[in-house]
């Protein structure tokens, strides 16, 4: 059973990277509009922080966080989504390929459709997101006051990699809700997006209720909020225990499984349009 | 059929065809009230630290957001109105059947995108407005006398936002391929709208210069007038201009576009 699993992940992965591989090389045979592109992508997420900044020239400070804790939170929300966007971000397609009867193609092919889905369109421009959110990161690295002790340290990386997980999982859901309704792709927008935007600004500027929702029901607070504050050394929102910083790996890999059997759900439930 | 009744048929297909999306409009609904939450928030908290930021007090800001959420779609601002459907068909040459129907190509396209923008405002602006108007402090006018004058700032700002659009679905004429001209177009419309931002919170030459450029006619210049910040007549006169210049480049380009034209497909 475990041995079938493993191997079905392993054909999973194999598929994403030949059909994400082919993406790239026919991306790759128009290198001008693959520039342009990309740095399109980089500055359409580069405007939103200089929203941010142009926020900064006006006040010292927004619900209590200066301008580089801020950016500390900006870069790991922006880089944790902008890998998971990159990874599996064309998931959202889902719904239009409900409507126009293409996703049979793929769930007559040899491979899992998940792997197939998430590989589909494999749009390298999309590093531009994530470089945008690794400069705004790595900037406030050097301007935030904090004592980089060992586990601070290296909350870092595993900060990034639950995100990513996290947001992983939001996408995969999003796409499950699609099988329902498939005109309603937008909605996922709200978590995907949204999410990503709720978490560039400090916990201390929302309300109570919005924080618990994102901290007990679609737990994105784990992505940057518990665990950078406590690498900043800040009061944790909800008056919540000092170990809950450490839990993102656990909630991500919860939000995954979760997201993982709603798409079995939504997949096995799925009729096709059949035209 | 009269000219006139033609062009009211089509800007009520182009609002009938968008009506037919039930459950992309009650998603799309979802999503504006999510991010104007999200906006909310961030405004108050910035407006706690800067009260009277840009003129406005906590109330005006709070309905600037709703505003905004409520315009996102109806102007188009993000890009997703009838330019893209237009880009489509000069790119594949379909145009030519367009240029071959006894209507004028520009009228065509605004009577269409003025009925889809109609609906986007019912359909998914009022709703968002409406939850943020209950649920948040707001700044609303009692008067309908500015209510009227909003609204005639709203159907100003649908002709500005369309000869933007129109203007851009055109370079595909030249360029065929549009997704560079379209990206530069929505990043330029949400940053000089006043969508990430109001317009009068901009500091400096840079706040100056997106003040007098088209896009302020989008959000910034109806949301001052139901905010009661800005005179009626002189916002007018200024969306106006931009409408006629817009429109009037648009007209240029299509004449210089249907003289030169090879289409593409056969």
């Amino acid at each position: 059973m475990a041995e079938g699993r493993a191997r079905r992940a392993a054909e999973g992965v194999r598929a994403y990277r030949l059909i994400a591989g082919m993406w790239v090389r026919s991306t790759m045979a128009y290198r001008a509009s693959f520039a342009m592109t990309t740095f399109g992508n980089f500055a359409a997420t580069f405007l939103d922080f200089v929203a941010i900044m142009l926020m900064f020239s006006r006040v010292d400070a927004l619900g209590g966080y200066p301008l580089p804790e801020v950016a500390f939170l900006y870069g790991l929300s922006a880089t944790s989504f902008g890998l998971a966007d990159l990874l599996i971000g064309s998931m959202e397609r889902l719904g239009r390929r409900v409507r126009d009867g293409t996703l049979d193609t793929l769930l007559v092919r040899p491979a899992p459709v998940l792997a197939q889905l998430a590989a589909d369109r494999f749009a390298l421009r999309r590093l531009g997101r994530v470089t945008q959110g690794a400069l705004v990161l790595g900037w406030s690295l050097t301007r935030v006051d904090v004592d980089w002790t060992a586990d601070r340290l290296l909350l870092m990386p595993v900060m990034v990699a639950s995100g990513c997980g996290i947001f992983c999982a939001v996408f995969v859901a999003g796409a499950a809700f699609q099988f329902v309704a498939q005109d309603a792709s937008e909605v996922q927008n709200a978590f995907t997006y949204g999410g990503t935007t709720l978490l560039q600004y400090p916990p201390t500027v929302f309300a109570k209720e919005l924080v618990r929702g994102v901290t007990f029901v679609l737990p994105l607070a784990f992505v940057n909020w518990l665990p950078a504050t406590y690498v900043l050394g800040r009061p944790y929102p909800l008056g919540l225990p000092e170990w809950t910083a450490f839990a993102s790996p656990l909630v991500a890999v919860a939000c995954c499984a979760l997201a993982g059997s709603a798409w079995r759900a939504g997949l096995r439930s799925y009729r096709s349009t059949g035209s | 059929m009269g000219a006139g009744r033609l062009y009211a048929a089509v800007a009520a297909g182009g609002f009938r065809r968008y009506a037919t999306y039930r459950a992309a409009t009650a998603a799309g609904v979802f999503t504006n009230t999510v991010f104007g939450l999200i906006l909310v928030y961030t405004y108050q908290a910035l407006w706690d630290e800067r009260p009277l930021l840009g003129g406005y007090d906590q109330a005006q800001a709070v309905t600037y957001v709703w505003l905004g959420q409520a315009f996102l779609s109806t102007l188009a601002i993000g890009g997703g109105g009838v330019e893209d459907e237009l880009m489509e068909r000069i790119r594949t040459g379909n145009v030519a059947i367009d240029l071959y129907r006894p209507a004028d190509l520009q009228l065509w396209w605004l009577a269409a995108d003025l009925g889809r923008a109609l609906f986007q405002l019912l359909g998914r602006g009022v709703l968002p407005f409406v939850f943020g108007a209950l649920c948040f402090p707001v700044s609303l006018p009692a008067d309908a006398g500015t209510w009227a004058a909003f609204l005639v700032a709203v159907i100003l700002a649908m002709l500005v936002g369309f000869g933007i659009r129109y203007l851009v679905a055109l370079s595909a004429f030249w360029l065929l391929d549009g997704t560079g001209v379209t990206q530069m177009g929505w990043l330029l419309g949400y940053f000089c709208s006043g969508m990430l931002l109001p317009l009068n919170v901009i500091p400096g030459v840079l706040g100056e210069v997106v003040r007098v450029l088209p896009w302020s006619s989008l959000l910034q210049a109806p949301a001052d007038i139901l905010l009661g910040h800005a005179d009626p007549l002189p916002t007018y006169l200024f969306q106006g201009a931009w409408a006629v210049v817009l429109l009037g480049a648009g007209r240029l380009a299509q004449s210089a576009a249907t003289r030169r034209v090879v289409v593409q497909g056969g």
